[in-house]
This record gives structure tokens, C-alpha cells and sequence, in this order.
């Protein structure tokens, strides 16, 4: 309560909190509920995994670091065991939501585009307190109005929501924050150091251009291999980006954002990124297993060619 | 040996390369780091701890489902579906075209519609088809494998490129506390306004491309005669 009360702590940073506590919450309780659940097939795995992870979220910022790395290898626990099921979720019928379509109409549009219209006005008008604050009362607006646009819209009914969502997601939502962490770790190694005297050998030292596009194509290539952007990007940058290209005053926001489009081309490429190029095959009927990446080839080329000049033109 | 240190690296290459459980290769990339860059047991936890709480806004999207799951219920997808099925007299290629426009701009606003499951199979697609039907031609399956094939590269395509003009999206969050770890401040903001150029040129990219690309197919297809 002393970090609520506390004039040394910007209001900024009090929101945030009060946003990482509510998301804690959901978290939690959408571990209590499949606890409860007797139709998931594994009640203590999702359960220790949502819950730690709620944990971590809410209160995480009054638990001493090394506790919450426990915590957080703790949680990895029954999802690396396959343990974190789906429990018992309510299906939404096509009548209910056409019935609700033929209620709402086009308004739904307006809740729905509301998060990210605050997000950028926080971000531009509101900078003290952020575009993840905005995000919030974006939400808070959107909850809002959709309680007015329907009656049958009461709290349970978002808490219910999110829970299904959250649970059909499961533990790889965790993914990029698992990745962030990694490339926190790999700094603390030194691990960018040796890459950085390893490529040495290969990239002229001090010269950009050839650094931003050995970061491009890498980007792209390790992703093409890896499958998987998020993935690709904190390896990248470590080693790449950072010694090569930003060390020598270019740009970090052009630079370190459009590597991951650049990466992104690359997913376009690999049947290794079976989500986005395989799984719409099997979906689709389809009978060519590559249809879906022969279509995106040359599309993929040619937005990849865009970021080279973009990047060296921005740096 | 300082080459030594990068085999948490490779873990994570070669992990992801086999389609090893995503979440075991980073938890092992991350302890055989620690230990031969002798960071030690308590280091591992404590570095693991601190970015992960320091990286706690990457976990927004759990807040933003409070709505997901409701606007859905609330008929979401049938009002993104009478929004496209307003063009007429176009093309296959060219529905696919404005489905890619409509996906781009709201993916800006992080709002999906069902992606390939919910909506190019049940919604994209029967348009794409009645488009050809509409010229008094019965579709040619091999045009309609394309056009599948198509649809979904526009809908990675609008996804992929718009969802990073989203200020708050994981994209930038990564890449913000990537960048953080090293050094270098970022504004969310910023990293969003970097793609719009990118964004705009990947969404006319892919509708002209797969514009060109169908009315090739339509005249291969079903000869030169509009």
C-alpha cells in the first residue's frame, strides 16, 4: 500500500501496477476455475501454471527476484510436461451471435477500435503515463460501452470470456516474454560480445550499410530456419544488430523494429512456421502442401527488398 | 573458450529447427547460458525474475481478452462479413484484395476476425467463388486452389505487417525490452510510426500482386472474354 501512497512513484507507474494486478487476476482465476473444472483432463498442471503465472504478474514487483525466477521456471513445469489442458468451454453458437449482430450491428466496431485509438492518444497526448496505460482505458471504454450496447454483457460475462481465451491460447502466449528474458540472460553472458568479435572477421567495422543488411538477411534467414520471428530477434540483435549497426549510432526504434519485419518476410518463406503456411493448407483443403508459401513468395521479396533501402534510408 | 558461451544460442536454433517443445528450448538455452557464462544458479533466477517482471506489459494482451472474447459473442464477425460482402462486381482477385485492406486496417487496432479458420474459409472464399460464378463461369478448381492459396497470403500478409502499427503490440514490446537489455531506450510510439511506411507498402504490394496474379489466372483459365 506504501507504493500506492508514495509521492516518489509517478502516476504513471501506479496505473501500470493497478493493470499488472487486474491481469494477475484473471490469470489467477482462470487457474481456480479449471481447479475446479471436472471436465480438464489435467486439473493441477493448469492449474500451478496459470496460478504461478498470476503470481508473477500481480504481485511479482513485492517478490524478490531470485523468488520469482523459482516461480517462473515453477510455471514452465506442466507446460514443458504438457500438462496445462482446456477445460470445459462454452461454444459460441452462430445463431447467438448473428441474433446479437442483428441488435448491435456495426457499433460493435466501436468497442473493438477503441483500445488502440487510446493507446495512441496515451502515446502522444498522455506520454507520462504510456501507451500500455492507454491500452487499458481503452479496454475500460470498450468494456463500458459494450455493457451499454447489450444488457446481457455483465461482468461475469468478460471475466468468462477472457478465461476461454486465455486458456484456448495456453502457456505459448508466454512465448515472447519467455524470449525477452532469454535475451536478458544471453546480455548478462556476455553472449553478444563473442558474437560480435566472431563476425568481426567478416563485416568491415563502422561500415552501416553492410551491417543493416548482414542484420536483414539474417533476420530473415534465421527465421526461414527457426520459424519463428520472436525467436530470431533477440539472437539477431544480440549479436548483430546491436555490434554492428547500432553500436555506430544508427537509429535504434528504425533499426531494431524493422529487423523483425524483416524476419517477418522470412516467416512469408518456411514451412517451419507450419501456423501461419501449413495449418491454412489442411484448413483450405488444399492440395498442393506449398500453396499457401508459393503465393507469398514473391510478395515476401519484394516487401523484404522495401526494408533494405527503408533501413539504410532511416538509419 | 569464449565460443562456449554461444551454445545457448545454438540450443535455441537447432530447438526450434526440430520442433522441439518451444518453452523447454528457451528454459535450457537459458540455464546452460547462465552456467557457462557463469552467471550461477542464483544469477539464472535472478536474471530471469528481473526481466520478467520488467517485461510484464508483454502480458497486455490477457487485459485486451477481458473484451476479445465479448465483442465476439456481441457479433464481431458477422459485422466484418456484411462490411466485405458491401463490394460488388469484383473479381476474385479483387475481393481477396479488400478483405486484405480490411484486415490491415483493423489489425492496426489489434482486432482479428478468425483469421483462416473463421473467416477466408467460411467467408473469404464462397465470395472469391460467387465472383466467378457472378461472370457466368463455372470455377475452375485449379484457379480456386490459387485463389485459396492467395487468400491466406493475404491474410498472413495484412496480419504480419499491420499488427506492428498497433502501439502496444508483442512485436514492439519484444523488441522494445531487447533493445533495453542493451542499452538503447525506445518509445512504443516510435516503434509503431517506423512501420506505417512498411504496413502501407506490404498491403499494396499484396493486393496488386494477387490482383494481377488472379485476372492471369482468369484469362488461362476461362479465355479472353470478360
Amino acid at each position: 500500500m506504501t507504493f500506492f501512497l508514495s509521492q516518489d512513484v509517478t502516476l504513471g507507474t501506479k496505473l501500470l501496477e493497478v493493470i499488472y494486478i487486474i491481469m494477475g487476476l484473471i490469470t489467477f482465476y482462470t487457474g481456480i476455475k479449471n481447479v475446479l473444472d471436472k471436465e480438464n483432463p489435467s486439473r493441477l498442471g493448469t492449474g500451478v501454471f496459470w496460478c504461478t503465472l498470476g503470481i508473477v504478474l500481480a504481485f511479482g514487483r513485492w517478490i524478490p527476484s531470485a523468488v520469482n525466477g523459482v516461480l517462473i521456471i515453477l510455471m514452465t513445469v506442466p507446460a514443458i510436461l504438457r500438462k496445462v489442458k482446456i477445460g470445459k468451454i462454452e461454444s459460441l453458437t452462430e445463431e447467438y451471435t448473428d441474433k446479437k449482430y442483428r441488435d448491435i450491428g456495426m457499433k460493435i466496431f466501436i468497442p473493438a477500435l477503441s483500445i488502440g485509438v487510446f493507446a495512441i492518444l496515451f502515446a502522444i497526448f498522455l506520454p507520462d503515463l504510456g501507451a500500455i496505460v492507454g491500452v487499458g482505458a481503452g479496454i475500460a471504454v470498450s468494456i463500458i460501452i459494450l455493457m451499454f450496447l447489450s444488457r446481457e454483457n455483465r461482468p461475469a460475462v468478460f471475466l468468462r470470456d477472457s478465461e476461454r481465451l486465455l486458456s484456448t491460447v495456453g502457456p505459448l502466449s508466454m512465448l515472447p516474454m519467455l524470449l525477452a528474458s532469454l535475451g536478458a540472460v544471453f546480455t548478462e553472458a556476455g553472449v553478444g560480445d563473442v558474437i560480435a568479435g566472431l563476425v568481426g572477421g567478416f563485416i568491415p567495422k563502422g561500415n552501416v550499410n553492410v551491417g543493416i543488411v548482414v542484420f536483414a538477411i539474417g533476420m530473415a534467414v534465421f527465421t526461414m530456419i527457426m520459424g519463428n520471428a520472436f525467436a530470431a530477434i533477440t539472437v539477431m540483435t544480440v549479436g548483430i544488430g546491436a555490434p554492428f549497426v547500432l553500436n555506430y549510432g544508427a537509429d535504434p526504434a528504425a533499426i531494431g523494429m524493422l529487423a523483425l519485419t524483416c524476419g517477418f518476410c522470412g516467416t512469408l518463406c518456411t514451412p517451419m512456421a507450419a501456423n501461419f503456411n501449413v495449418v491454412p493448407v489442411a484448413m483450405l483443403d488444399m492440395k498442393d502442401r506449398f500453396g499457401v508459401i508459393k503465393c507469398q513468395l514473391v510478395p515476401a521479396a519484394l516487401i523484404f527488398i522495401f526494408h533494405i533501402f527503408y533501413m539504410i534510408l532511416l538509419k | 573458450m569464449e565460443l562456449i558461451k554461444l551454445s545457448g544460442i545454438l540450443i535455441v536454433i537447432i530447438g526450434f529447427a526440430l520442433k522441439l517443445d518451444a518453452i523447454l528450448i528457451i528454459l535450457i538455452a537459458a540455464i546452460v547460458t547462465a552456467l557457462v557464462g557463469n552467471l550461477g544458479v542464483i544469477g539464472l533466477l535472478e536474471t530471469l525474475g528481473t526481466s520478467f517482471i520488467a517485461n510484464r506489459n508483454m502480458a497486455i494482451f490477457i487485459l485486451i481478452m477481458l473484451v476479445t472474447g465479448t465483442l465476439e459473442r456481441n457479433g464481431l464477425k458477422p459485422a466484418a462479413a456484411s462490411l466485405i460482402g458491401k463490394i460488388r462486381n469484383a473479381s476474385a482477385g479483387a475481393v481477396i484484395g479488400a478483405y486484405g485492406i480490411m484486415r490491415g486496417i483493423f489489425a492496426a487496432f489489434n482486432v482479428s476476425f478468425g483469421g483462416v479458420a473463421g473467416f477466408v474459409r467460411p467467408i473469404v472464399m464462397p465470395m472469391a467463388a460467387g465472383a466467378i460464378e457472378a461472370r457466368g463461369k463455372e470455377p475452375h478448381e485449379e484457379h480456386v486452389e490459387w485463389l485459396k492459396g492467395m487468400a491466406s497470403g493475404m491474410e498472413n500478409i495484412a496480419w504480419f505487417f499491420c499488427q506492428v502499427l498497433f502501439v502496444g503490440g508483442s512485436g514492439a514490446l519484444l523488441v522494445q525490452s531487447t533493445l533495453e537489455t542493451l542499452g538503447y531506450k525506445t518509445s512504443l510510439i516510435d516503434l509503431a510510426k517506423v512501420e506505417i511506411p512498411v504496413g502501407i507498402f506490404a498491403i499494396v504490394t499484396g493486393t496488386v500482386y494477387y490482383f494481377l496474379k488472379d485476372r492471369k489466372l482468369y484469362r488461362k483459365y476461362y479465355g479472353d472474354k470478360k
